[in-house]
């Protein structure tokens, strides 16, 4: 009976606690500066074309092949506004098979993919598989539109 | 007139089938259980509904890109796997880890076994059919640590952190505080868990002498972790064979005696505890430097060669053999699960029990699917 009257009593004690629960999709809590959700590429806001060379290193070791590159000559260069000779030309990365595994971002020389930190990677279900296959222009559009936060450079 | 045949009611026995969809089999694991009224004559364990070819994968792709799929076998002590891996491939191509990786390594790795056992705490008393209550209080303190995982790692499950060599970058600076700061709830934790199960009479009479197994038994099933030490055979790789810096640490193994469901849970709670105080112990001896080693070759390349390396973790021995013939990719990766060992044991420990045991000793094995099918 002493060990039912010890149960009773730590469920007692619990209930007095504060909760440490949130309701998630009206509140939202603070997704860590490492935080790894999805791969994204950035956008060098100084010549306004993407850090991304086109360079398939990514594409190499991705472990789960879930990566397509693309590689172009780059006007701007002809134009001498970038010292970039070739540029991505497209680019899809298919979330539904990306495993987060940072791999990507640790072979890119050109530091052009990262993972991205906030919520927007997280909250991506969608009705059809193919919608989670994302191009170029919508890999860019986080940090084109800077709703990314500064995130450690690994 | 009564049929002579109806005095003489026959029994038979009936087959059972549990799983894959059964909501207590711990994943998707089917048995199909043979009962004569309410006991157990027979089990037959299926396997395999999660196979995903980790083992295969893990050959066709060199040696960090394949640290991903070592997360995915056992899902519930992940560092772990990676640093059986790593350490197979550090030995593999003589790579010297810097003492700080190997600290970091061992606080990770040991709260880890304490999230592990965390789960096993609360999935238990849900087994017994009684504490919904432990699960949430088990994953309460679960959270906790899997917030540091998640601030130090960057991902909540999958973390992919451990590389050969090293790690993928060092810990954040608030790491020390932020697990200090766990450590006394999850302390209050484990106090509560004890609290509502260890001396509560329902939980005594559903665990004590069910699903026994003596340690000579044990030792011939090939049992290891816990399992096999509630059996009272004293046997932790961390104390028997050393690895990484277990042993500059002051610890104890928790043993049970009689190898029943009582005992493995005993030494489960006990077990947590105890890597708490490793846990403190790595903290206060943590040094500072380097968290990859000096001279790390941009590919890696094995030469010919075989190695086995083991760790103890939080389900028992989970060994990686590798063998290469050169190259940057294994030729033969094979893991050794410590719950396939574990769970080929469940006939001898189900048979003779109440098919309501059934579920809570296959609980106490603490099966991951995805180690055992890999
Ligand atoms: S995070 Fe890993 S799986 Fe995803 S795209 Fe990058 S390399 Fe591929
Ligand atoms: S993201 Fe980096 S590694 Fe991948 S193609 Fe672009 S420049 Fe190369």
């Amino acid at each position: 009976m002493i060990g039912i009257f010890k149960s009773m009593y730590i469920t007692f004690a619990t209930m007095l606690r504060t909760p440490v629960t949130i309701e998630y999709p009206a509140k939202h809590r603070d997704v860590p500066q490492r935080d790894r959700a999805f791969p994204i590429l950035l956008w060098d806001k100084e010549v306004d074309e993407p850090f991304c060379t086109g360079c398939h290193a990514c594409e190499r070791a991705c472990p789960v092949e879930c990566m397509t590159v693309t590689m172009k000559d780059n006007p701007l260069h002809a134009d001498e506004k970038s010292t970039r000779r070739k540029i991505v030309d497209e680019f899809w990365i298919d979330y539904g098979r990306c495993m987060r595994c940072n791999i990507c971002v640790e072979v890119c020389n050109f530091e052009a993919i990262a993972m991205n930190n906030t919520w927007a990677g997280h909250e991506l279900s969608k009705f059809d598989r193919n919608d989670l296959v994302l191009d170029l222009q919508q890999l860019l559009s986080q940090h084109k539109q800077d709703k990314i936060d500064a995130w450690v450079a690994e | 007139m009564v049929q002579e045949h109806e005095l003489e009611p026959e029994t038979v026995d009936i087959g059972v089938n549990m799983g894959p969809q059964h909501p207590s089999t711990h994943g998707v694991f089917r048995m199909v259980l043979t009962i004569d009224g309410e006991r157990v004559v027979d089990v037959e364990p299926h396997i395999g509904y999660m196979h995903r070819g980790a083992e295969k994968l893990s050959e066709s792709m060199d040696y960090r890109a394949a640290i991903g799929f070592q997360d995915r076998t056992d899902y519930l002590a992940q560092f772990m796997n990676e640093q059986a891996y790593c350490m197979a491939v550090e030995e593999l191509l003589e790579l010297e880890v810097p003492e700080r990786s190997e600290y970091i390594r061992v606080i990770l790795c040991e709260l880890n076994r304490v999230t592990s056992h965390l789960m096993f705490l609360g999935a238990f008393g849900i087994d017994l059919g009684y504490f919904g209550t432990s699960f949430t209080y088990g994953f309460r303190e679960r959270e906790r640590i899997q917030d540091i995982f998640e601030e130090v790692t960057g991902d909540r499950l999958m973390y992919a952190y451990f590389r050969p060599g090293g790690l993928a970058w060092d810990v954040p600076d608030n790491f020390v505080q932020m697990v200090r700061d766990v450590l006394p709830h999850t302390r209050q934790g484990l106090k509560d868990l004890d609290l509502l199960m260890t001396q509560n009479e329902i939980v005594a009479v559903r665990t004590k002498g069910i699903g026994a197994m003596s340690a000579e038994e044990s030792i011939n099933w090939g049992l290891s972790g816990p399992l096999l030490r509630a059996a009272g055979v004293d046997w932790d790789l961390r104390k028997d064979k050393p690895y990484s810096i277990y042993d500059r640490f002051d610890y104890d193994i928790p043993l049970g005696s009689h190898g029943d469901l009582f005992d493995r849970f005993l030494v489960r709670l006990e077990e947590a505890r105890q890597s708490l105080c490793i846990v403190e112990q790595a903290l206060d001896q943590l040094p500072d430097g380097p968290i990859m080693p000096e001279k790390m070759p941009r590919r890696l390349r094995g030469p010919e060669a075989e190695v086995y390396t083991a760790v103890e973790g939080a389900r028992g021995e989970y060994g990686v053999y590798l063998v290469s013939k050169g190259g940057d990719k294994p030729y033969r990766l094979k893991m050794r699960s410590p719950s396939f060992c574990n769970l080929s044991a469940l006939r001898d420990m189900t048979v003779g029990s109440y098919v309501a045991d059934a579920v809570a000793i296959l609980g106490s094995i603490d099966i991951v699917l995805g180690c055992v099918d890999r």
